[in-house]
């Protein structure tokens, strides 16, 4: 006698399993985007879509491919480590179309005390100011030039 | 053509293999970019930060960060003798708009300490994420999908260093990407461009040229909370034991 005998049952039901497994299969197919699993456990492609993202700073090497004459004024001075964007702000699409937008001086009011106004909490060696004292309300450009702040003997540089 | 059936079996994986590359397409925007040849993390020189904010701002400007959350910060610590273990930190909005001025005075040590995503090369975010909506780059920068992400916030929470925050508008998780979109360009991150002081420096470990190699050997470097085993690569050069 054989042992499938009255088993029909048991078949069909592995056939239902076997038949859901093929449309878990079907369906897994449309819905795991296809890049899964490229790198990782993640989305492979994500990385690209990350990375073309715009870009808003342009780099100091873009603006010193045209202001060559800043380059040269900076060059000496205590700011020549310090980036054009530092205190110009995000001009990348300045870099890309120069007439697009056309930066503005930014207010040395403003921008000097930001890094230099006297702090206990500020690095000891950092040169640091008290802006009343130091300059009485002179705005900072009248003695010093921003891309080489030094003062020479003949006054402004 | 006749093909048997042994020829079909050894055929058949190369196809699948071949077939699931069409699929994947070309995941690189940067065409001369080799993900395989950079592994991204930072040099944070805490005595060149002066606490400016520039940083702060940059990263805003160039991320769209919204107002009130942070992908990088900037602390003010005040130690003095009597509490070295619990010391005064503060962040007035991230530092965006600087510190308050200290009067000579004050009795105490004061410092900066900019903080950001530590790109963790066992980042316990990526671990918890239940979708694989964040992950470690091959070139060891941690990401988030945004579109895959369901905006549960358990990474959020699993951060040890707290540097993710739901994004309000978008509903996804969003945090320091080291700037992806510019380092595979060539470019430094918005941070390092704004800082002036270079207290902030991008590094690749694995530029044999990059100065960071002698640097190491030369600092005193640590990570922030190293008995976490994170695989940080935000190395922080002078901190302070005080530091969190």
């Amino acid at each position: 006698m054989s042992v499938f005998k009255d088993a029909g049952h048991l078949f069909r039901f592995a056939g239902l399993f076997v038949l859901a497994f093929l449309v878990f299969l079907v369906v897994r197919h449309y819905v795991v985007p296809k890049s899964f699993g490229q790198y990782g456990h993640y989305r492979g492609n994500a990385i690209g879509e990350i990375a073309a993202r715009p870009v808003k700073f342009a780099g100091h090497q873009s603006c010193e491919s045209c202001h060559t004459d800043v380059l040269e004024l900076k060059k000496d001075g205590k700011h020549a480590h310090v980036n054009c964007e530092a205190c110009h702000g995000a001009l990348a699409k300045h870099a890309d179309d120069p007439t697009s937008e056309i930066p503005v001086k930014p207010d040395t009011a403003v921008l000097c005390i930001r890094c230099h106004a006297i702090s206990a909490a500020r690095p000891k060696t950092f040169p640091q100011v008290a802006a009343e004292e130091h300059s009485s309300g002179m705005p900072c450009q009248t003695c010093h030039k921003p891309h080489s702040p030094a003062m020479d003997a003949g006054g402004a540089k | 053509m006749n093909i048997s059936r042994r020829q079909m079996l050894i055929l058949l994986p190369a196809a699948a293999v071949a077939w699931k590359s069409v699929l994947a397409g070309t995941p690189e925007a940067s065409p001369n970019y080799k993900m395989s040849e950079h592994w991204w993390g930072m040099l944070i020189d805490i005595p060149k930060c002066i606490g400016c904010g520039n940083c702060v701002r940059a990263c805003q400007t160039e991320n769209d960060v919204p107002d009130g959350l942070f992908r990088t910060w900037v602390e003010r610590y005040h130690v003095t003798d009597e509490n070295m273990v619990s010391p005064e930190v503060i962040s007035p909005d991230g530092g965006k708009q600087g510190f308050p001025a200290v009067a000579k005075e004050d009795e105490g040590k004061y410092f900066f300490v900019p903080k950001m995503c530590n790109q963790c090369a066992d980042s316990p975010c990526t671990q918890v994420c239940p979708v694989g909506a964040t992950f470690i780059s091959p070139d060891g920068v941690v990401l988030v999908d945004q579109k895959y992400c369901l905006g549960c916030a358990y990474c959020v929470q699993a951060c040890p260093y707290g540097c993710r925050y739901i994004h309000p508008q978008k509903e996804v998780a969003d945090k320091c990407t080291l700037c992806y979109h510019r380092i595979t360009k060539g470019l430094t991150t918005a941070c390092c461009e704004a800082c002036p002081t270079g207290a902030r420096q991008l590094v690749d470990l694995k530029d044999p040229k990059d100065p960071i190699h002698e640097f190491l050997k030369t600092h005193p470097v640590q990570v922030l909370k190293p008995q976490m085993a994170t695989g940080a690569k935000a190395f922080y050069n002078g901190l302070d034991g005080s530091v969190r």
